[in-house]
């Protein structure tokens, strides 16, 4: 289990974390949501070890994550970057093939375990294109590839853990579902899976947990239906909204109603109230 | 293969794109003349063998590659017998005690350049950096100025000491002195920003240089030409005992570098995506400016300021064979050694009995290659040979933009002059 006990961050005075706790089990999705600004690229980085926290302490069974060397966190744990820009012209199956540096396989392992992890993003077809020639889209399911490929095979080291910074973000529709479906088959085999997401539908249709992080604290975490309340979200993104149940999936449905739309809902509805009284007063 | 329970094989597959009518059967980078990357590397080595052969054998007194052969074989002890003629006699003295050393020297100053500026492009993920930028070649300059200019002010004993390598010794230790203060500028706890260094290398060159030019100020007709000569560079210094002071230096550089290829190729994601791949990057980066300031101050130190193989040569080799250090190390000092050997010899046969500076040579050359590169990049992929258009072609165009500002002193408006900002 990867730990995050009583973490504060701060730049300056100001506190970008502030005494946050969190725990990423294996075999669970957990996706955090939350405002521009409320913390979750500083959570992730300080949970990838990119950054470290003035306080609190970050634990990986048991023990602090610092103790660990980085290689071996690195067979254990993949990052999936918001964005990379790499300018050099790596073809595909080289940028994957990056993904089995902190591994010591022979290569002809590492080309089979790269051309898999290239089949699940879908981008095998594009294994000897150069990848600045590629979408923005192609480009990030590369990277997906590049991080599935770094912890294809489970090893004596312990569970394993998969950060995802957006992974949606330059993603079409079909693919954005396509990739969130690849992070849940992952918790289906043992990995915890922790995705930031903006999209709070993505969220609930796919997460185990849901963490709503809000000014540098965790507002609420737990399940899609407890957490994905509107009181919980316009608290957290200033916004109102309307929670229905998902037509199709046993989940909430997240609608946003800006507040000039309630209004004219609100005057309609009053309108409608008082004609159905007028009727009413004339009979 | 995919044994465990867990593996991810077990992964749905995602709908991907048919596949073009060209099936891939391997998903390997295909390279030039159907070689592989060992091949390439014989490739290479063969010819630096046969052009330092050439070069030998060129001269006021031209030797038949045949007799510098058997001179070579009768000196490492597979000789077929002497045959001492007086001409044979002539030949290995002017071979063992004046060609080779040039030769050799030839071969691991080019060897070293392009080893550094390889390792600078790719700490600096950026293709135009060069070794320059960490200020070991402009402190080296300003050494080997100070010596030139107030060398006759030295106590006695320590000319006497230091002798005809005053000048060197001046270069190499100002050279790693500058680059050390450059480090320790960029350097905050245990992290070195390399966007810091980027500018505080900027910063340096600039002091270094009006720091040269108030000693040419002070400098007498005589001093100011040695200076002059000193900044084009020459192999001319060479003798057995230069290259034994400068080969262990650049030659250990050189042998440390493999170890590091794939850490670099992992960094040319991102300093963050490096770590998260297992790299520990502040011993990367340590190590990547120790090694390169080692073998261009040593270099520098006896052969002058040699500009541009550094940065060409890296450049030639991801353009043919692509950006994988594992093969981009050893090529680059391959090539770069070819290349000055080549135009060592003509730098002393173009208008013998005198010489070119070899700076000249190297920067005639170098200079319209990188010009074309910059015109041609603008339209695609840093070191992508095929034409590429999209968000590489702008990232590249940003990146140069960034450098060219940065060089010219405008630190100004961009606050990531070298696109290195972490996300």
């Amino acid at each position: 289990m990867l730990e995050l006990r009583n973490i504060s961050f701060h730049v300056g005075d100001k506190a970008l974390l502030d005494q946050v706790s969190l725990e990423v089990h294996p075999g669970e999705v957990l996706a955090i949501v939350g405002a521009n600004g409320a913390g979750k690229t500083t959570l992730t980085n300080i949970l990838s070890g990119k950054k470290r926290p003035q306080t609190g302490d970050v634990l990986l069974d048991g023990t602090s994550m610092y103790t660990h060397t980085p290689n071996t966190l690195a067979r254990r744990r993949a990052v999936l970057p918001q964005f990379s820009n790499l300018s050099f012209a790596f073809t595909v199956f080289e940028v994957v093939l990056l993904g089995r540096t902190p591994h010591q396989t022979s290569a002809s392992n590492d080309a089979e375990i790269c051309l898999d992890a290239m089949r699940v993003t879908g981008v095998e077809h594009l294994a000897s294109r150069e990848y600045p020639t590629l979408s923005g889209g192609e480009q990030q399911r590369v990277h997906l590839a590049r991080a599935l490929a770094q912890i294809w095979h489970p090893n004596g080291d312990g569970d394993r853990y998969i950060f995802l910074d957006e992974p949606t973000a330059s993603l079409d529709l079909a693919h954005q579902h396509h990739v969130l479906q690849i992070a849940r088959d992952c918790a289906k085999l043992g990995l915890g899976v922790l995705a930031v997401l903006h999209d709070l539908n993505l969220a609930a249709e796919h997460a185990d947990r849901i963490a709503i992080m809000r000014q540098g604290t965790i507002a609420a975490v737990g399940s899609p239906d407890d957490v994905l309340t509107s009181d919980n979200i316009e608290a957290a993104f200033d916004i109102s909204v309307m929670v229905t149940q998902h037509p199709h999936a046993a989940c909430p449905l997240v609608v946003a109603v800006p507040e000039e739309d309630i209004d004219l809902r609100l005057a309609r509805e009053e309108q409608a109230l008082n004609e159905t009284i007028q009727q009413l007063l004339n009979e | 293969m995919n044994g465990s329970p867990s593996s991810l094989s077990a992964l749905r597959l995602g709908r991907s794109q048919p596949a073009a009518t060209t099936q891939e059967t391997s998903a390997e980078r295909r390279y030039p003349l159907g070689l592989n990357a060992p091949g390439i590397l014989v490739a290479l080595g063969l010819l630096l063998l046969i052009v330092s052969v050439l070069a030998s054998g060129a001269g006021a007194l031209a030797i038949p590659p045949g007799d510098v052969l058997a001179i070579l074989a009768n000196n490492i002890g597979l000789g077929v017998g002497p045959s001492p003629d007086s001409r044979a006699l002539q030949y290995e003295m002017v071979l063992t005690g004046i060609r080779l050393p040039r030769v050799v020297l030839g071969i691991i100053a080019g060897a070293g350049l392009s080893v550094a500026g390889a390792l600078m492009q790719g700490l600096f993920r950026n293709p135009l950096a060069d070794p320059a930028l960490i200020g070991v070649s402009s402190g080296a300059s300003f050494g080997a100025s100070l010596m030139i200019v107030l060398g006759s002010l030295l106590p006695g004993f320590l000319a006497s000491a230091f002798g005809s390598f005053s000048i060197a010794i001046a270069a190499f230790v100002a050279g790693l002195i500058v680059t050390w203060i450059v480090y320790r500028i960029a350097t905050h706890g245990a992290q070195t920003s390399v966007t810091t260094m980027l500018l505080a290398g900027i910063a340096l060159n600039a002091l270094c240089g009006a720091g040269t030019g108030t000693l040419i100020l002070f400098s007498n007709d005589n001093q100011l030409r040695d200076l002059t000569f000193w900044s084009l560079g020459s192999l001319g210094a060479a003798t057995w005992t230069t290259v034994l002071v400068v080969a262990p230096l650049t030659i250990l550089a050189i042998a440390l570098t493999p170890r590091m290829a794939r850490a670099l190729n992992a960094m040319l994601l991102g300093e963050s995506e490096a770590q998260a791949l297992g790299i520990h990057t502040e011993r990367l980066k340590k190590s990547v400016i120790v090694l390169s300031a080692l073998a261009v101050g040593a270099t520098t130190a006896v052969t002058g300021l040699i500009g541009f193989v550094g940065l060409v040569v890296p450049h030639l080799i991801r353009l043919s064979f692509g950006p994988d250090h594992r093969l981009l190390l050893p090529a680059s000092a391959l090539l770069g050694a070819t290349l000055l050997v080549a135009a060592d010899v003509l730098s002393r046969t173009l208008i013998a009995p005198s010489e070119i500076p070899i700076g000249i040579l190297t920067a005639l050359a170098g200079a319209p290659f990188f010009l074309w590169l910059l015109l041609r990049s603008q339209g695609g992929a840093w070191g992508g040979a095929r034409g590429a258009g999209g968000a590489g072609g702008a990232g590249g165009a940003r990146s140069a933009g960034g450098v060219r500002a940065a060089r010219a002193g405008s630190l100004g408006t961009t606050n990531d002059p070298m696109g290195v900002k972490e996300a």
